[in-house]
């Protein structure tokens, strides 16, 4: 099998060969293209991971309060709903089933769509991680809070999720690296990100291997990027006197 | 303004004739993908901690390559290249349940890793002071209880191996979600088609977790 990198140069309509690997006068070649999908996969993993975090946060965080147990089976309940459904399964609701329930979403573009169902999808993962991280603490913290007259939403604020957000770092990790790999599943909904790209330009060119190699590599790459990114913060953020504070990024 | 929704077209008919068949593949697939994930993981996880660099270095290579590529992304290359390696063409959904079996090798390898060393080192010492062999020691006395105790572990991934069969998508293998996407196109009711998957998905999914809940439990009694 021989290799043949320059399908990158090639434009995307008259399939030559370009002189630069860049396409001029509003041309584009898969190289461009390639580049283009990398900022659509990167910009619905970012999309997601904020509405993930933000949601995340709110529902673990519900589902450990005192003596509020409808609360607490609400959360649950969502967690088990958005857990049991497989991901793309959750894309095609958002796509095909949400906007002909509610015909004001009918106008709303797939990108913002898909963002929304990775975004729920991460954020019950999320929660979940926060639970356990709150509930891993020391039951004399929350005391502690009382203690000094705290209210409970002052107890959350300044001892318990403090504490919480920075022992659960290295899970957080991995879920982020996760919304980078789940954001593929975008492909099912015509999102023009790098899964699609692969998909497209292998059958345009037929030089498949190259594409998907390259596409593979800046899966990698981006993971690799996340990982470093999120083992600064875990050194930085490192409570001092655990034993965690020896471990690696995961 | 909310849109009613016609299940009319909704029929067992309907069911047997669309879904049953996709199903069965998930199902299959599921169960192939467990089994076989579980061998050959179990190999990766020796491998990893055989003390050997040769062997040590390829399985982590491949465990850590598998885990940072999307699971789309590994089920297009083998579709890709299973015909080049073979010589013909395969089908989708064979080539689906070979990518399954090598993908959750490297994801099984690692809870198994973490179950054997969950063992106690004493237990191995015991074997080696009955005189038994590296490999009897294993298969006898570690292996065994690494699994009983990875059993929940083992079964959450599978219900989420089950979920991630629904990906076979990308290379259009006949699974049950593509039931319920011909079946919603056919009648032109893709609307109630999609909400059924999710209910069909949730409630196999949300079934299956319960046991496993209860079986962590009764695990977690006798330990």
């Amino acid at each position: 099998m021989s290799w043949d990198w320059q399908v990158f140069c090639q434009d995307t309509i008259t399939q030559e060969v370009g002189q630069s690997c860049f396409g001029k006068n509003g041309d584009i070649t898969y190289l461009d293209w390639m580049l283009s999908a990398w900022g659509w996969t990167v910009s619905v993993s970012l999309l997601s991971l904020l509405i993930a975090l933000i949601l995340g946060a709110i529902i673990g965080t519900l589902r450990t309060l005192p003596d509020r147990p409808w609360i607490v089976r609400l959360g649950n309940a969502w967690v088990e709903l958005f857990r049991n459904i497989p991901l793309l399964v959750q894309v095609f609701v958002w796509y095909h089933v949400i906007p002909a329930i509610f015909p004001a979403l009918k106008r709303v573009d797939g990108f913002v769509l898909v963002v929304f169902a990775i975004g729920l999808f991460t954020s019950a993962r999320i929660a979940e991680q926060v639970r356990s991280g709150i509930q891993a603490l020391p039951r004399g913290q929350r005391y502690a809070g009382m203690a000094v007259g705290f209210t409970t939403f002052q107890t959350y604020r300044y001892v318990l999720l403090p504490m919480a957000f920075r022992i659960i770092i290295p899970p957080l990790t991995s879920e982020t690296m996760n919304v980078f790999k789940n954001s593929s599943v975008a492909f099912a909904v015509s999102v023009a990100e790098l899964t699609m790209f692969a998909m497209q330009a292998q059958e345009e060119t037929a030089r498949g291997v190259e594409v998907y190699l390259a596409v593979t590599a800046l899966y990698v790459f981006s993971a690799f990027v996340v990982n470093r990114i999120m083992t600064f913060i875990e050194k930085r953020s490192r409570v001092p006197g655990l034993i965690a504070a020896s471990g690696g990024g995961h | 303004m909310m849109l009613s929704l016609d299940w009319s077209f909704f029929s067992w008919d309907l069911f047997s004739n669309y879904v049953w068949k996709g199903l069965k593949y998930s199902l299959l697939l599921t169960l192939i993908a467990t089994v076989g994930g579980v061998f050959f993981g179990t190999l990766l996880a020796l491998m990893r901690l055989s003390g050997k660099k040769w062997l040590d270095l390829p399985a982590t290579i491949y465990v850590n390559g598998m885990r940072s590529i999307p699971l789309v992304m590994v089920i297009l290359w083998f579709f890709l290249l299973m015909p080049m390696i073979i010589g013909k063409p395969i089908g989708a959904e064979t080539s689906a349940i070979i990518t399954f079996v090598a993908f959750e090798a490297a994801y099984f390898s690692e809870i198994m890793r973490a179950g054997i060393q969950s063992i106690p080192r004493g237990q191995v010492f015991a074997g080696q002071a009955m005189g038994m062999t590296y490999s009897q020691n294993m298969r006898l006395v570690v292996l065994p209880q690494a699994f009983r105790n990875m059993l929940p572990v083992l079964l959450t991934q599978t219900i989420i191996l089950f979920q991630d069969t629904s990906l076979v998508y990308a290379i259009g293998a006949y699974d049950m979600l593509k039931g319920f996407d011909i079946a919603g196109k056919n009648f032109g009711r893709p609307v109630e088609s999609y909400l059924a998957a999710a209910i069909t998905y949730f409630v196999l999914c949300y079934a299956l977790s319960w046991f496993v809940k209860r079986l962590h439990k009764k695990i977690a009694i006798i330990r």
